[in-house]
């Protein structure tokens, strides 16, 4: 992680509109070097839209993208995403990862060396020749997180990485998470999971019905919300 | 009924007598469907593939027009490769007419409509769950198509056997383009259309038993590999 670092990243006034619906309405948002910044709001509130948005996969209607430093291309090349649900080739473990670090022009004895490394350090070690799609959910997650972790990124943007999981295969994700932390990685988390948020976040991006209602250091946000909505949410009753 | 018992009797006698004449017949036939089912995968696949991930204006008038020429009808294929491969055509000079080759024009032009399109649905289907994965590890649409085309490798497997199917099948372009000349141009099927005009029905069912055996024995061929392909081309997979 020696390059020159591709943030602060800021979404400057974003909006998007589909099916003739509002799903991301004027959000700005400040995310800050190896920190680990929770975007948090009920489902539907735009979470996974924004992530997709900020990573480059969806054009926004209007706003801007800015990634200090680089330009678009260049600064995508250091950022990884994990999806809730992982989207994994038809191959084996292995192979998976290896796909993902050829991509980034690596020879394939090295790639290949980089994706045992990354599949050790998810618990994987053991799977590499398994067809992926064989593996649990939970596992399924795992090598998502090492393929992720292959190319080392950066910014990691983790779409409600554990929404679709049992509790203890979270719990082996979380660990991945503050991991990936310690090592000075950036992380996007979106999450309706307050508990989940409370551990792991730095910052906290408060999403409403598609708008940013609050932003600021998780710790004052949980401490003191300034949204009655916010407040609703972290007494559990607000669901939509 | 007495015509299908020595139909069979034939088959079996010509098959185990190894007669040498059928055997020719046999390996002609085999050797120009598989020419130019390979000629169609080389222009096919691809083609198929850009058509599922790329989008230009009139991308739908193109998929329509493939589609329509799945059902092109062989003798009128064979008509337009007979004038232009004939003396006075644009291609006379290669002088290919009533030569294997010619035959081999005329079916990849009646299989690679087949494999094209089937290989575009297919690859469509794979790319709407792959896209944004594939597209936040960096792939290019250009670079996603050998990994789509592998990832599909089952189905797209049962799109190259139909167009093998349809080379194997159709007599009406074989015989134009190639005369159904002895020992030169002669097919299965050719044989079989001259052996039922001379009256020769034992023959001509003795080698549409041939057929229907070899194009049997081809399937379950192909079964067993897609059976077997599974976790073992792991490493291969990795490549590409």
């Amino acid at each position: 992680m020696e390059a020159p670092s591709i943030l602060p990243l800021a979404l400057e006034n974003i909006s998007l509109r589909h099916d003739g619906q509002q799903i991301l309405d004027r959000i700005n948002m400040l995310v800050a070097r190896r920190r680990t910044t929770v975007v948090l709001g009920p489902n539907g509130a735009g979470k996974s839209m924004l992530l997709k948005v900020a990573h480059g996969l969806i054009e926004p209607d209007s706003g801007a993208v800015r990634w200090s430093g680089l330009p678009g291309a260049a600064a995508h090349a250091r950022q990884a995403m994990v999806f809730q649900k992982p989207v994994l080739l038809n191959r084996s473990v292995l192979a998976n990862i290896v796909h993902a670090v050829r991509l980034q022009g690596v020879a394939r004895a090295k790639a290949v060396h980089r994706a045992h490394t990354a599949l050790d350090y998810v618990g994987l070690g053991d799977m590499a020749v398994r067809p992926a799609r064989s593996l649990s959910g939970g596992e399924q997650q795992r090598l998502s997180f090492a393929r992720a972790w292959a190319r080392d990124p950066e910014v990691l943007f983790l779409d409600e990485p554990t929404a679709s999981l049992d509790p203890a295969a979270s719990w082996s994700i979380e660990q991945i998470i503050v991991e990936l932390r310690r090592e000075g990685r950036t992380a996007i988390l979106s999450t309706h999971d307050l508990a989940m948020a409370r551990r792991l976040a730095d910052d906290l991006v408060f999403l409403h019905r598609g708008r940013a209602l609050e932003a600021g250091s998780a710790e004052q946000l949980f401490a003191d919300p300034k949204t009655p909505e916010l407040a609703a949410f972290l007494k559990g009753e607000l669901h939509w | 009924m007495s015509n299908l018992t020595e139909g069979f009797a034939a088959a079996f006698r010509l098959l185990f007598g190894f007669d040498a004449d059928l055997w020719e017949i046999i390996i002609l036939s085999l050797e120009v469907n598989f020419a130019a089912v390979v000629l169609s995968c080389l222009i096919g696949l691809p083609l198929g593939g850009a058509l599922a991930v790329y989008r230009f204006r009139g991308r739908k008038a193109v998929i329509v027009l493939v589609n329509a020429l799945m059902g092109l009808p062989p003798v009128v294929v064979g008509l337009l490769v007979y004038l232009v491969l004939s003396r006075s055509g644009p291609l006379g000079s290669l002088n290919i007419l009533f030569t294997p080759g010619a035959m081999v024009i005329a079916q990849a032009i009646l299989v690679t409509p087949i494999v094209t399109a089937l290989t575009r649905q297919i690859i469509e289907n794979l790319w709407q769950d792959y896209r944004e994965q594939l597209t936040s590890l960096g792939s290019s649409r250009r670079r996603a198509i050998p990994t789509l085309l592998w990832d599909g490798r089952t189905a797209v497997l049962t799109a190259i056997l139909a167009g093998f199917g349809r080379a194997a099948a159709e007599v009406g372009a074989v015989i134009i383009v190639g005369g159904n000349i002895a020992h030169h141009t002669r097919t299965m099927t050719t044989a079989i259309a001259l052996e039922t005009g001379r009256g020769n029905l034992a023959l001509a069912l003795g080698l549409g038993i041939v057929l229907v055996t070899l194009a049997i024995l081809l399937n379950a061929a192909a079964w067993m590999v897609r059976e077997r392909s599974m976790p073992e081309t792991a490493l291969i997979a990795a490549n590409r």
